[in-house]
Parts: C-alpha cells; structure tokens; sequence
C-alpha cells in the first residue's frame, strides 16, 4: 500500500482509500470453496489496517452465506465493528440498474450498507470468461451473473462495472494471488494451481486484470498449454472496459506502471 | 383481479389462489418483492364460479429447499466434475457448484440438479384464452403456474421479476404434482398451464405434473419461448396435450440482440412440434421498430405456411413498455392490422390479433365460409357455432382440441 500510494506511512496509504466513519465492504470471492478462494488471514491483515486507520463498520461480503462459510469465513449478520454475510441476507434493490447490455438488480449490501468497497478477488482462470479478477468479481454485487457469461463475457463484464453504485464504491482492488490458477477455473483444480505468493494491488481494475491475465497467460505457456486465445476464451472484456464508452481503466502494456515491492 | 399491467398476455393476472392455500417457505430467506405473490391475498368473491382451492400442504420447516432439489434430466457428465446441460441448445457446460444460464439448475458434485421441482412462485386461474389458446377448449379455464427462471434474457419481458431470477431470490410454495392436478379438478379447470417464465426450465415438474394431472382427468398446456432441445421436446409432447410457442421475432439479429438466442432453434421447436402431431399456437409479440417489417411478417408467414402449414394460428400481440424496452411505445394498431394482413394475403387461415380488447381478430372464422365461429370479447369467449370441430354453416373442419 505504501508503494501503490506513495506514502512512507501505511496508515496514510489506506487514508487515501477511506475516510474515517465510513462503512467498508470487502468484497470478496468465495465461490470456489477453501481451496482458491480470497484467504481469511489476508482479510484479517486488511481489516486490522482498516480499523487502524478509523474505521469502525467493516463488511465482509459475498454472494452467498454458504460461499463465505465454505471459505472458511464465519457468517455474524449483526453485531461488533466486523460484520461478514451474503447477499442473501439483505437481497437485492426491486428496481433494476441498467447500463448498455445489462440490468441487473443490486445488493443492498452495497447500495444501502456499504460507503467503499474494497475488492478482493483472486488470480485465476475461468472455463466461460477466460479469467476473472478485478472486474468480474463484481458479479457478485448483482442479482443475475448467469446471464451474463455469454460471449466469453463481452461486453457484460465491462457494462456491469459501470452500474453507478459499483462505479463509484468500488476504490480499491487487492487481488489475492497467494494461490494462483491458470485451467480449469472458476473451480478448484488443484492440478492447475502454483503458488504464485502475491498480491496484485490497484486503483485500476482493468490494469489488474490485464496484468493478472498476462501472468496466467505466462504460466500457461510454461506448462505447454495454449493460449486462451486459442482455446476461444480470450478475455476481450478487459479490452472493452478499457474503450472509449467505458473508460474504466487502462489496459495498455505500455501505459500500466507494475511496481514489484 | 386485474393486473396492474393491463390485458397484457401472461402476466399472473386473473384468480388467485387465496394466501391461505399457499403457504409460503422461505420466509427467513431475504427476496425480491413478491411480485406474483401479493396478489394472491384476495378474498373468496374474486374467485369466478368454483369452489375456494382446498389448502396445500403444510409448509414445510423454514429453508427447505432440499423439498425442491431433484437430478435433472438430460444432461452429460464430464471430466473434473464438469456436466454439459442437454436442455437447451445452450448446451451449457457448468462447473462444479455452479449453475447455467437459466439459474434454475446446478452442478453439485458433478450431478445436476434442478432446483425448481415443485417450487411455485405464482398460481392463477386464468382463462385459457389469455396464454392464448384460441383452438383449445374455448372458454375455459386454466390453473397457471410457474416457477423462477428462464433460458433466454427477452428485453422486453413482460414477467421478468420471476423469470429474469434465481430460484432463491423469490418466495415460493412447494406444490407438488398431484396437488397441482388435484387443485385444478377442484376448481373445475380441465387444464393446468405452464406459464409465465418458462417452462423448458421446470421441465421434470411439468413432465412430472402433467401426468399427475392426466390421472385426474386434467390436460396440460405449454407456454414457452420454444428453446428446447429435441430429445426432452419430443418427450414433452409425449406428456402434454397442446403448447404454444413465443416467436419472438423472424430475424437472428433480433434473437441476437434483444433475446440472447437464436432463432434458428425456435424454427426447429416448431418442426418438431408439427412432426410430434401436438396442437400448436404461435404468438409473435410485435415490439415498434424492432420486429415490426413487413419483411419479417411476409418471411414468418411465408415459413409458417410451407414448414407448418396454413392451419397454425398465429397470434399478432401487442407489445407494452416493460423490463429493459420501456424506452418504446405500444404497438400501433396499425401495425398490427398490416401484420394480420400480410399473414392473411399469404395464406394462413388463422391470424389473430391479441391484446386489443374488442377488436375483430379476436374471434375465430371459418377459413372457407368466413363466419364468426368462434366469438371473442377480449379473453371472454361468446358464441361458438362448431359442431364436432366443424363449422357450423358449411361444416369446413376447424382443426383444434375443442372439447
């Protein structure tokens, strides 16, 4: 955080993502199980700094209260200054938020409940949309993510990240790549998975998303695989979240600073 | 009771089951606005004729799912606990603890369940005109019901808030087969439709009630959009008595565009439909500026009258802002009387227009004499001149399930 933010304090660092008073959500990515799913300690690490930096309302979040249980997460729907539950609990807006090819109905944990958000995907592949990350972890804030999968996820992906709530919420993406995954995704395959030990951190969730996919795409390679390209799963969604109508980040190679801390 | 959204076509309007009969079981579960459900807490004089409906069973324990869960038919297991859907064309390929398009069945363990067996969220008693059936058992009623979800995403749907949804996400009642057909005897309605979202979903339960109901003397009709594969279609034409199929356009760009299908498939649904020997209706909603060319009105005729045969009705709907097209108008009128006309000039005998209450397109006429031999008011049918499913006057057969 202090190299992403320059800062030589850490708590300064996560000031320029929150204001004290402010209710946090960290959405996190529990649909594979315990087995690729967003680590509890890596959680526990950002919740403390949060705390530290005077935050008193923290939300753990996900689609279901059965995801986060499988992940190891325990479900405390009311009470203390960390609460954790699913969309289940709270359900969805009744009128639907509509951008370009999609309308969806959003969480109330993160229309009503939420001020920022913090997103804690992981690095791995996915079978439908090539990968998923930054960007697609927001499927998780919406009502109906099924119908969304078609054409390897383009252009939905990129249009549900421009619904206005997730938009302007959404301040930070921590990419927990402790456990990395390059086949067979969104499902655990331990077979396919390497230790990748780090964390892809960034304001920009299409230049996290580019960059994770380039890792995968490298590891792929390396283990004589073929590219998503070719495997008709190339992830264009990230290129179309980064177009001109969209303008959600940048995904251009040359203009991402990857800082390696 | 009236639907707020008018004489649209299939939107849960008409009679209602009262609240008492249907007890609902996920109340701890957080859910959308009941959108169906509200409308059941009438009292016993909204009901038309017939008794009230005899109570269902008990709810069971809160979060009861499990009651809804059984292995879904028509599907391929694959490698690392994947399965290949073989509903739909879709043919989606689901991992393990995840769940296809329609939302409504999931890959558990590498074993597919559907999630929806038994689970209504709304029951009507409607007349069976409003499906619309027009050559089926005029002046009836049907006992509608759905459950949550659907294979395609139609911007212009009109019940999304149960079809655009995951079954968890909307209250329902377990409602099982033989209550559903037992229901039905007792409210005197000789059919149950499915109805509303989409049934190609609920498959197994429709099988499974539709036989239920042919027990008890009861027929079963379908309403769906019609992306089917053909092994489970051709058993459901096996299962039920007529099914009438949304066309939503006669174009791929629109399928494309406006449903996220093909239309391709739908064409074969209705090949098949005619191959099995099942009684069939069309309904094309015409959507302004979007489906509405003469082109595509000569082009459908056309392929109905060669691939069918002139003897379909086809039903030319009018189409309301709703779900993700509230940004257009109405169907002119205009629009669709030139549609009838087209249809009409290309030869097909049964052309009607629906959602215009009143207008003469409503009522069925003899293809040769051209009488009025089936009188419609809106879903009120008036007099029928047919005898043994023939015109009365020159005794032209008028093909159809009529009794």
């Amino acid at each position: 955080m202090q190299a992403a933010f320059d800062r030589d304090n850490p708590l300064e660092a996560w000031r320029q993502v929150v204001r004290p008073g402010e209710v946090v959500g960290l959405k996190v990515n529990c649909l594979a199980g315990k087995g690729i799913s967003t680590n509890v300690p890596l959680v526990e690490a950002v919740c403390e700094r949060l705390q530290q930096a005077g935050i008193k309302d923290i939300v753990i979040w996900d689609r279901l209260n059965s995801d986060l249980e499988s992940a190891r997460f325990r479900v405390n729907e009311r009470g203390g200054p960390i609460r954790c539950f699913g969309n289940d609990t709270l359900g969805y807006e009744q009128e639907l938020s509509t951008y370009g090819s999609v309308g969806s109905l959003l969480a109330r944990t993160l229309t009503q409940v939420c001020d920022a958000v913090i997103s804690l995907p992981v690095l791995k592949d996915h079978g439908i949309a090539g990968v998923t990350m930054a960007l697609k972890n927001v499927f998780g804030a919406i009502h109906n993510p099924n119908k969304y999968h078609l054409d390897v996820g383009n252009p939905y992906i990129a249009d549900v990240n421009m619904l206005a709530p997730i938009r302007s919420k959404f301040r930070l993406h921590i990419c927990d790549a402790t456990t990395a995954q390059y086949e067979g995704g969104p499902s655990f395959m331990p077979q396919w998975t390497w230790p990748y030990n780090g964390l892809l951190v960034a304001r920009d969730p299409v230049a996290l998303d580019y960059t994770g996919w380039q890792i995968i795409e490298r590891k792929r390679a390396e283990k004589g695989m073929k590219p998503l390209k070719e495997m008709k799963r190339e992830p264009a969604y990230i290129a179309t979240a980064a177009d001109a109508h969209h303008r959600i980040g940048i995904n251009d190679p040359k203009k991402i600073e990857v800082m390696e801390v | 009771m009236k639907s707020e959204k008018g004489t649209l076509p299939e939107t849960p309007s008409g009679m209602s089951i009262p609240d008492s009969t249907l007890v609902a079981v996920c109340d701890r579960r957080s859910f959308l606005r009941t959108a169906a459900l509200p409308c059941i807490a009438t009292c016993a004089s909204a009901f038309v004729g017939g008794p009230l409906a005899a109570p269902l069973l008990a709810a069971p324990a809160a979060e009861n799912d499990a009651q809804f869960v059984r292995e879904a038919q028509f599907y391929e297991k694959l490698a690392y606990k994947k399965i290949k859907c073989k509903l739909c064309p879709r043919e989606c390929v689901i991992d393990d603890r995840e769940r296809g398009y329609c939302g409504a069945r999931e890959n558990r363990g590498g074993t597919y369940y559907t999630l929806v067996h038994s689970r209504v969220v709304t029951a009507h008693i409607d007349p069976i005109e409003k499906k619309p059936f027009f050559h089926v058992l005029p002046g009836t009623l049907a006992f509608s019901i759905a459950t949550a979800g659907c294979n395609v995403n139609c911007k212009m749907c009109q019940n999304w808030e149960i079809s655009q949804v995951r079954p968890e996400q909307v209250r329902a009642t377990y409602a099982p087969p033989a209550k559903v057909a037992e229901l039905a005897r007792e409210n005197r309605c000789p059919a149950i439709a499915y109805t509303y979202s989409e049934p190609v979903i609920f498959y197994e339960y429709v099988v499974d009630t539709a036989q239920a109901a042919h027990e008890v003397g009861v027929r079963s009709v379908v309403v769906t959009g019609g992306y089917v594969s053909e092994e489970p279609l051709k058993k459901l034409c096996k299962a039920v008595d007529a099914i009438k199929v949304d066309l939503k356009a006669y174009s791929e760009k629109f399928y494309k565009e406006v449903v996220n299908g093909e239309l391709k498939h739908v064409l074969n649904t209705l090949v098949t439909i005619r191959k099995q020997g099942m009684w069939n209706e069309i309904v094309y909603l015409v959507v302004p500026t979007l489906n509405d060319s003469d082109q595509e009105f000569q082009g459908l005729a056309r392929w109905i009258k060669s691939d069918l045969g002139p003897d379909v009705p086809l039903h030319f709907s009018r189409f309301h802002p709703e779900y993700l097209l509230k940004n257009l108008p109405p169907t002119p009128l205009e629009t669709l009387e030139r549609a009838k006309a087209i249809a009409d000039a290309e030869g097909l005998h049964y052309v009607y227009i629906g959602n215009v209450p009143g207008h003469p397109a409503e009522s069925t006429y003899c293809p040769k004499c051209r009488k009025v031999v089936v009188e419609r008011l809106g879903y009120t049918v008036g007099a029928v001149h047919l005898k043994h499913g023939k015109c009365e006057y020159c005794h032209t057969p008028i093909p159809g399930l009529w009794s």
